[in-house]
């Protein structure tokens, strides 16, 4: 497939929904469907206006067009040593730059290596009003006006289409190993973490997952090797290692196989306990995000993770009467309504898909 | 003062009858905590940017958040502007005064309420200075990554403000990447928590847009911050070239070897003279520029890093190479370089500090463009440099007391602003647009995403009361400035009538 600026024609469907006040549903390679609110509207496709505008190694940065492919991205920056630090998944080997942005979501390595937000530097994006407009740029700093680039991560499209993203990128680490440990009393991940890192190990995925814990070390190649020497357990094969770290990211491992329970996403605080959320689960991020397939009650399970500071996610399944998201606050659902409203005043863009109530005008 | 007048006509549209408002803000506030008299107003009439000058109507000094939440309340039902003050070191004007508001000095609200050292957090009040935040974490073996040069001063409300950043960024990121939640006060006086201690949080990311965003969108009265571990080792190295390209390159190499440095300095020979004279930090003052570079993490890792940027500088042409032996050495390594804005204070009765972010590779031809434009109105421009991260620093000299001068040094940073938009970069890299460089904003952005930045801006604060007439500039500001300053041929904003 070759690549091509769809900009025009993306602008001129979305001036024509706007017209006609019918909503859209915008889509790059459906990976992530069913994640947030279900989807209305006709569908806007991204998936044909690809192509990477700019990468310069010694810039640290990526341009692309949104509907560029990730697994193209990974390969151009691989060929050169250098990844997207925030290692977006892609499900089913699918996904694009623009749907790993308006997703927010992140792998493996977030706590560590960052998140998508730490990594944006710049935005075009069509807003409900089909204006093209650019915020950021491909500089590493940049503090003119509002950061509006950084808005549209996780904001899942309600706001703008992205057309392009600029993202900073980072030296991929020269050596990675794992290493599985079987521990034989109450694993405390997060522990655990802290005393690898003031230790200068270069940890950069901790998991708790069927009484293992698998832990990724990525750095240069002497201190790589001196953490397997002096950190102990079984290591993985580098193809290994590599293939269940992108399990892990991707959910194509066999803890997610299961669907009959709903999959929730539970983000938490350091060293937040764990007690009292039933189901199985794999516990990622050190402790700081939970996969729970579980029959909790959404308010029951939504409560606990506000409790200890968190929030839950439905984050694949439906449950009758569940939103995807936490509830926001009085305060900033009257904010998240008027920023819905700046942006988008007809309410065309994936309208209900993060919050029903940013659509109450 | 700089030739122009600092607000608009559109800017200063308020009507306050001040005498009410006096009455029930001394209900409000402690004591002292309400400044009427012109004495006492005349204290917080500018801050780091000292040429622009203006008292505010009132100045509140609150005590508690209840008290804040009182005033915001108040001005609100008033229709009084707020200006937020933290310690008042903005470069940019962002913390200046409004003529009809009121100017809320948050400097009582200096407690670090907690420092949870086992899971690095810390939660401090706005008031809290930079510094004093790394200072609670030392004995825990933490601190706080972000190291504005202001830092002894400037406060973390002020840092979040502007999004401010420092040596150390390249590798730690700005307060956007150290900041996990601010509660915030809405100009209604509504408290919210955004953000959380987890590393993400549920709706839009309103903490991302309350960076950066100069006291526009809400009162900040709570930060809280993650902290780091102390790097196990630390490395500086000092490499001398006889011309500033040659330094760029070997930037570029470094990054191009796959090394994040933790922070990465340049400065070039203006700088290295002013910075000797002052300081005596045996800096090279035959280099053209030289670069500053600190490594840190494990003994293996900044062995290993050491090695490859000393390749990579020796590739480059560095003239003389020099790794600091011990943590004296290392600190008189940085001296020169963080005394460098008062080193240039020393030789010129005046200066202008810039602050725009370019592509790294457009360094050379930057630097070169800044002392054509410089020369072409008669003044000298010194520049230091966060080479890693392409923000430059360009301190523009000039002697404020000859007629015309400091006009000149404005119309010179106003070009050297328009050059960095015009090789893809941005007019402040972290420093904040405030009142200096609101026109260039014009420059930066077209009327679609100016009407956006206002839009977001009304979603926050319906009636534009907190900081008006900064950072964004109206449609009208923009004709008028465009009428000067036409861009790439093409006139800026050509859907307006010219005035
Ligand atoms: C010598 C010198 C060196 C400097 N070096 C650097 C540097 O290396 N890097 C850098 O980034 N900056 C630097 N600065 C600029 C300045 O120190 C920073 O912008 C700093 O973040 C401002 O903090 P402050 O507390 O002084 O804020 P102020 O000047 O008081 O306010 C800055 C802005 O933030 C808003 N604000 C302040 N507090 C709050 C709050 N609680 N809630 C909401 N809004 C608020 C204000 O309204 C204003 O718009 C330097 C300044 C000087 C004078």
């Amino acid at each position: 497939m070759s690549d091509q600026d769809q900009t025009e024609l993306l602008k001129s469907r979305l001036a024509e929904a706007r017209s006609q006040a019918e909503p859209v549903c915008i889509v790059g390679q459906q990976s992530k469907s069913f994640y947030g609110n279900a989807q209305v509207g006709t569908p806007l496709s991204l998936a044909e206006h690809t192509g990477i505008i700019n990468y310069e190694p010694t810039e640290l940065v990526l341009t692309a067009r949104a509907g560029t492919s990730l697994a193209d991205i990974e390969k151009t920056l691989a060929a050169e040593g250098q990844s997207l630090a925030f290692d977006p998944p892609q499900f089913g080997g699918r996904g694009t730059l623009g749907g790993a942005i308006a997703s927010g979501l992140a792998g493996p390595g977030r706590p560590w290596l960052g998140g998508v937000r730490d990594m944006i530097l710049g935005v075009k994006i069509l807003n409900g009003q089909a204006e093209l407009m650019r915020f950021g740029g491909e500089v590493m700093k940049n503090v003119a006006g509002y950061d509006v680039s950084r808005l549209m991560v996780g904001a899942l499209g309600t706001l703008g289409v992205i057309t392009e993203a600029s993202v900073k990128v980072l030296p991929s680490a020269v050596s990675e190993a794992t290493l599985v440990q079987t521990p034989d009393s109450d694993v405390d991940l997060h522990a655990l973490s802290e005393q690898l890192l003031r230790a200068g190990r270069p940890v950069t995925g901790l998991i708790h997952w069927d009484n293992r814990i698998y832990l990724r070390l990525a750095g240069t190649e002497s201190a790589v090797e001196a953490a397997c020497q002096a950190l102990g357990g079984e290591q993985m094969s580098a193809t290994e290692s590599r293939a269940f770290w992108t399990s892990i990211r991707d959910q194509s491992h066999p803890f997610y196989a299961d669907t009959q329970a709903p999959l929730w996403r539970v983000s938490l605080p350091p060293k937040a306990p764990l007690t009292g959320f039933t189901g199985e689960c794999l516990v990622d991020w050190a402790g700081q995000q939970l996969w729970l397939k579980s029959d909790m009650s959404a308010t029951a399970l939504r409560a606990l993770a506000q409790e200890h500071g968190g929030s839950a996610t439905l984050f694949r399944g439906h449950l009758d009467d569940c939103d995807a998201f936490q509830p926001l606050d009085a305060v900033q659902t009257r904010l998240h309504q008027r920023i819905k409203q700046s942006f988008d005043p007809e309410h065309i863009l994936n309208p209900t898909r993060l919050y029903r109530e940013m659509e109450a005008a | 003062m700089p030739a122009h007048a600092l607000f608009r006509e559109e800017d200063i549209r308020f009507d306050v009858d001040v005498d009410p408002v006096i009455a029930a803000l001394e209900k409000i506030l402690p004591d002292e905590g309400l400044v009427v008299h012109e004495a006492g107003r005349r204290a917080y009439e500018c801050d780091g940017l000292a040429a622009y000058k203006q008292l505010p109507l009132l100045v509140a000094i609150p005590e508690t958040v209840e008290q804040i939440q009182g005033v915001l309340k108040c001005c609100h039902e008033a229709g009084v502007p707020v200006v937020t003050r933290g310690s008042g070191t903005s470069l940019s004007g962002g913390s200046l005064p409004h003529p009809q508001g009121l100017l809320l000095a948050l400097g009582k609200f200096n407690k670090i309420i907690e420092i949870d050292a086992e899971r690095r957090i810390a939660r401090v009040q706005p008031g809290v200075r930079n510094l004093a935040i790394t200072e609670a974490a030392a004995p825990h073996g933490l601190y706080y990554a972000p190291d504005p040069s202001s830092q002894i001063a400037c406060s973390i409300g002020g840092n979040v403000g502007e999004n401010a950043g420092g040596v150390h960024c390249l590798k730690y990121g700005l307060t956007v990447n150290n900041v996990l939640a601010v509660k915030v006060l809405t100009m209604e006086g509504e408290l919210t928590t955004i953000g959380s201690e987890a590393l993400d949080s549920p709706g839009l990311d309103l903490l991302a847009l309350m960076h950066g965003s100069e006291g526009m969108l809400g009162v900040v009265v709570e930060v809280t911050l993650k902290l780091l571990p102390n790097p196990l080792t630390k490395q500086v190295l000092m490499a001398s070239f006889n011309d500033v390209e040659q330094g760029g390159h070997a930037v570029a190499a470094i990054i191009a070897r796959g090394i994040i440095p933790a922070g990465l300095e340049m400065m070039d020979g203006a700088a290295i003279q002013a910075a000797e004279d002052f300081v005596k930090a045996g800096y090279d003052t035959a280099a053209a520029a030289i670069l500053i570079c600190e490594l840190d993490g494990s003994d293996a890792e900044v062995a290993d890093q050491q090695k490859a940027v000393e390749a990579c500088l020796r590739d480059h042409g560095a003239s003389r190479i020099q790794v600091a032996q011990d943590d004296n050495e290392r600190a008189r390594f940085w001296a020169g370089r963080k005394a460098a804005f008062p080193a240039v204070g020393r030789i010129s009765p005046d200066y202008y500090c810039m602050d725009g972010t370019i592509p790294r590779k457009q360094l050379a031809y930057v630097l070169k463009r800044i002392s054509e434009i410089s020369a072409t109105h008669n003044l000298e421009t010194v520049n230091v440099f966060h080479a890693g991260d392409g923000n430059l620093h360009p301190l523009i000299l000039f002697d404020g007391n000859q007629p015309g001068q400091l006009e000149a040094a404005e119309a010179v940073g106003s070009a050297i602003l328009q050059l960095c938009v015009e090789v893809g970069g941005t007019v402040t890299g972290e420093h904040g647009v405030g009142l200096e460089k609101i026109n260039e904003m014009c420059v930066q952005f077209a009327t679609a995403e100016i009407n956006q930045f206002h839009a977001i801006k009304a979603a926050f604060d319906e009636r534009g009361l907190l900081n008006p007439g900064k950072a964004i500039p109206t449609l009208n500001r923009c004709a008028e400035f465009g009428r000067l300053h036409v861009h790439n041929g093409e006139l800026p904003h050509p859907e307006l009538e010219r005035l």
